[in-house]
């Protein structure tokens, strides 16, 4: 193994990583690349602009919506309103899974497919309304679905097509298909951050609350910010079922817009992917009185530990002693893995610069491998991410985010209840409960560790060159260039071509996978081309 | 195919195919300047299909520049390019973003140049490709033509070998055997675009900002003084071939992309007329063990059929190989919008009406769907084209050979080889081996020795 036992100090890389930059970028990029404290947990920027010419790994506001957050929802038809790239790059490239059970494949499942009005220059001169309209006539007369969604895509916004008038008048005119669209345009906002909030927005608005079916079932919760990439909800549907755990609705994946619909008759919302959802849990708090609070089921033992933090929410204790029965049967076949795996992989490093909480979330099971984090840093999320929800009041809105709508919601008087009282809610922040709160990632990453919001190819370039970790997490633009700098890279967008890595079973899928990709004899064969290169050397501050 | 929506698109947009064809110059990077979102989608695209890095750049438009034009924000997206990568070139195009605004990126790049007139500049090459117009191939071709203009000044004397070739969309492994073919013919030949290095190179065991490879903007300078230009693709019009013979005088030949025997000795035969030189041994080796294969094979692919799909040049390619094996293309789909797609195919498989009366579907301007439910009713026994046929086959129960782009299903799409008389017998070999294996595997009794 080539373990290196001297760490480069990483304020010293941090100072040779921003020599190279002219003084008014390295100025702005400063900001965003800090050195951990978690007891202190330094302010970073987020959530800014991408500055031109620096190849960022951000995507536009479009892929947030449509991609991330309708995507993975199979029995709506997704309609893009543009010209033919967006729909086609947003077409099945995530490695979403969904099960349409009894129907087949198929049955109400539209996730193979692809819609788009390919706008021609005809439609940029002319406008693009007629066919739209036409377009969401057509989808409706082959596969009479129970709603359509339309997606704007930048040159919507500029000629003015105004696609929720359109929507509005399908929807009245079909009267059993749900038609709604989003103003989701690529320029808007720094990420696809401001995608995912305009999609939750108009999931909130135009499909939570219209149906009344609550599911047969005790514990009845919903789990927002789950997106079943390599069948990672599947996992958790399985092991919530076995701990006699009812999931009503998940926030995306393997999803249906029934489950949606009827989001508010649970008595509980777990939040996993904090970034891209947590308003929606807010908002639902609010109008609905469903409690809401922060899990991770990345990880065997973050996974016990929020199946006992649900299992204690409904203060039963045969459910509380059914849940230890399943984490411990779980946690036997978790522990011969880790077992066999662990001395592998123990002492080695690992970076991830990925998403909006999997940057996060993944350190728990590089943990449980033994595996240092030695970097982090998401690619679209906002100071909250990093440094927790405590700082939410002293973000600056700046004019990017100023332009996403935030909803007004009050209490719904017809289906407003509150499912805990004061008191019991009380009781249980008193054990510990910390409802509607997230203490971000860098509290749980080492003092020294360093923190690199939106990462640029050039940076990443250079972390690799100084630590050469044993293995890079980001997504597949990042892949071929650091396996070209003979580091192994873990995809964790669409998980390579594996998966499920959520829950115990998953844990084991993502001990076993970092373990071939790590120790493959194809490592040892080449040259890699920083082992040569002289190093900043100097004890790393926490070890 | 409905009118207005189109379900599963056969064709991608036009900044793609300038982004691929951008880095088939050496020390290139691509801008495009609109949103990051397209930067982002067309890298995570083309990458799964190459497996290499692809650094393309963005002018990353936010929402006040759709409003006060994206000037700033493009001069700023230069600086930054130029001074991270040292390129030796920017290939920069367009999005439907900033077109439908206007922006003058001409202008803008005159007003830059005029700016930095004390810093040595790298090429600044310039293409309009909006979305809205075309697919990846207008892209592509737009851009190939820019390179040549944005780059080629002036023509000198003539050189006697040495001759340009312009390929068309194909993959690495076509481009690194075009290379092979014309240095056998003895000619020094300039590929416009050659990504045969960026985009399938090998193992680094030193360090690139950028990755090594790719036709030098001073190479290209000289184009004009080329003996001709070879011009590739039965579908394409106004290339940047046409561009060097208005401009320069440099002779264009305009050929089929050479897949199948007839239109490789096309093309052989052209190099030969330039070179002065026979189809060189090993070659003609190849060409003779190729056609030997044909006779080996032909009882198992005689009226076949076979439903083809993808770029137009492409189908029109493999059209003609499979008219040549006696397998029928009943159906040959491309999502290119030109009309003159049909009598492109029709010019290559003229006689299959004599053997095949009335039995030959062809569709531009069509999506998936449509392919889909025309193939179930025409029944092919086999599959042609990219991985997003995948799903078809699948539910047709027949083979899919997969060629040309995207192929992200499978390892090697960047090594897959179609041209020439190497590349036709291997796909001769995958055509003939899926079929084989087809009907093995469907038998009741599964023979092996067949």
């Amino acid at each position: 193994m080539n373990m290196i036992t001297k760490i480069p100090e990483a304020a010293a890389v941090k100072a040779e990583i921003l020599e190279k930059y002219p003084a008014k970028v390295a100025k702005k990029r400063s900001k965003s690349m800090v050195v951990n404290d978690p007891a202190t947990v330094p302010v970073v920027q987020a959530n800014v602009r991408t500055i031109p010419g620096i190849i960022s790994q951000r995507g536009c506001c479009y892929a947030g919506c449509k991609g991330v957050v309708l995507g993975p929802t199979r029995d709506i038809i997704n309609i893009t309103h543009g010209p033919i790239g967006c729909g086609f790059y947003s077409w099945l490239t995530r490695r979403n899974q969904t099960d349409p059970g009894e129907v087949g494949p198929d049955g109400e499942n539209f996730m193979m497919y692809c819609f788009s009005t390919d706008m021609q220059d005809e439609n940029i001169v002319f406008g693009g309304e007629k066919k739209l309209r036409a377009a969401i006539q057509e989808a409706y007369d082959i596969f009479h679905p129970k709603a359509i969604a339309v997606f704007a895509t930048c040159p919507v916004g500029l000629i003015g097509d105004d696609i929720h008038a359109i929507s509005r008048e399908m929807k009245e005119k079909f009267g059993d298909c749900n038609v709604f669209a989003f103003s989701c345009e690529g320029y808007k906002g720094v990420s696809q951050s401001a995608g995912h909030h305009i999609a939750n927005n108009q999931i909130f608005k135009h499909v939570i609350g219209r149906g009344n079916t609550r599911p047969d079932g005790k514990y009845v919760m919903n789990m927002l910010g789950e997106y079943n990439i390599g069948g990672d909800a599947f996992e958790l549907e399985r092991l919530l079922e076995s701990c006699g755990i009812t999931l009503n609705a998940t926030f995306s994946g393997n999803s249906t817009i029934g489950a949606f619909e009827n989001a508010h008759m649970a008595d509980l919302n777990v939040v996993m992917c904090h970034r891209s959802i947590n308003y929606v849990a807010d908002m639902i708090e609010k109008k609905y009185g469903i409690p809401w609070f922060k899990v991770n089921f990345i990880g065997a033992e973050s996974t016990a530990k929020s199946l006992r933090k649900i299992a204690q929410y409904f203060e039963d204790p045969a459910l509380a002693e059914r849940v230890e029965k399943v984490i411990a049967e779980e946690m036997a076949a978790v522990k011969d893995a880790s077992d066999e795996i662990r001395p592998r992989t123990e002492g080695r490093l690992a970076m991830l610069f990925v998403g909006g909480s999997r940057a996060h979330h993944y350190q728990d099971l590089f943990r449980e491998l033994g595996m240092k984090s030695i970097a982090a840093g998401y690619e679209f999320a906002h100071r909250d991410d990093y440094e927790g929800r405590r700082v939410l009041p002293t973000i600056q809105v700046d004019a990017d985010s100023r332009n996403i709508e935030e909803l007004h919601v009050e209490a719904d008087p017809a289906h407003y209840a509150p499912r805990k009282s004061t008191d019991e809610m009380e009781t249980l922040v008193q054990h510990g409960y910390e409802f509607n709160d997230y203490d971000g990632m860098m509290t749980e990453m080492e003092k020294g560790s360093l923190v690199i919001d939106d990462i640029s190819h050039y940076e990443m370039e250079r972390l690799i060159e100084t630590y050469h970790p044993a293995v890079f997490c980001a997504g597949i633009k990042e892949k071929y260039c650091v396996q070209k700098m003979g580091v192994p890279m873990k995809q964790l967008h669409s998980y390579d071509y594996g998966g499920p890595y959520a829950g115990f079973k998953g844990a084991i899928n993502f001990y076993r996978d970092i373990d071939r990709m790590v120790n493959a004899k194809v490592w040892k064969l080449i040259r890699p081309p920083w082992l040569d290169t002289p190093q900043i050397t100097a004890e790393f501050a926490s070890a | 195919m409905s009118d207005a929506v189109t379900v599963n698109p056969c064709k991608v947009c036009a900044p793609l195919g300038a982004c691929v064809a951008f880095r088939g110059v050496e020390g290139c990077v691509p801008l495009i300047h609109g949103s990051q979102g397209c930067a982002t989608y067309i890298r995570r695209y083309t990458i799964s299909h190459f497996r290499e890095p692809m650094d393309i750049a963005s002018s990353s438009f936010a929402e006040s520049a759709t409003v006060f034009g994206g000037s700033s924000l493009f001069s700023t997206g230069l600086d930054n390019l130029i001074r991270q990568y040292k390129p030796a070139a920017i290939g920069v195009c367009t999005s439907c973003l900033s077109e439908t605004i206007g922006d003058d990126v001409a202008l803008f790049l005159r007003e830059y140049v005029a700016s930095r007139k004390d810093v040595a500049l790298p090429a600044l090459i310039r293409a309009s490709t909006p979305s809205y117009k075309g697919t990846h191939m207008d892209g592509f071709h737009a851009a190939v033509r820019a390179i040549l203009s944005c780059i080629v000044k002036a023509k000198g004397a003539t050189v006697a070998n040495q001759v340009n070739l312009l390929p068309g969309f194909v993959s690495p492994a076509d481009l690194r055997y075009f290379k092979e073919l014309l240095a056998d013919f003895g000619l020094d030949g300039i590929l416009v675009p050659d990504y045969s290095e960026t985009l399938d190179g090998p193992s680094w065991d030193e360090y690139h900002r950028l990755p090594e490879g790719g036709t030098s903007v001073e190479r290209i300078a000289s184009s004009a003084n080329s003996a001709a230009t070879l011009q590739l693709g039965r579908s394409l019009r106004a290339g940047g071939g046409a561009w060097l013979e208005q401009t320069f005088g440099t002779p264009c030949r305009r050929l089929g992309l050479p897949i199948g025997l007839r239109e490789s000795d096309a093309f052989c035969d052209a190099l030969s007329e330039i070179s002065g030189h026979p189809l060189p041994e090993i070659h003609a080796r190849e060409r003779g063990r190729l056609l030997d294969s044909y006779v080996d094979g032909h009882k198992y692919l005689f009226g076949k059929r076979a439903v083809v799909y993808g770029e137009e040049d492409l189908v029109v390619g493999i059209a003609s190989l499979l008219n040549e094996i006696g397998i029928n293309p009943v159906l040959c789909a491309s999502g290119g919008m030109d009309e003159a797609f049909k009598e492109q195919v029709l010019a290559v498989t003229g006689d299959a009406q004599r053997l095949f009366p009335g039995e030959m579907e062809v569709l531009s301007d069509t999506d998936y769907d449509t392919i889909f439910a025309r193939a179930e009713a025409l029944k092919p026994d086999l599959i042609i084209g990219s991985s997003k046929g995948y799903k078809m086959a699948r539910k047709l129960g027949v083979p899919l050979v997969r060629v040309g782009f995207p192929i992200h299903d499978r390892i090697g799409g960047q090594r897959q080889l179609h041209v020439g008389y190497r590349g036709t017998q291997n796909l001769f070999d995958l055509i003939c081996n899926a079929l084989m294996q087809a009907k093995q595997d469907t038998s009741p009794i599964g023979f092996m020795y067949v």
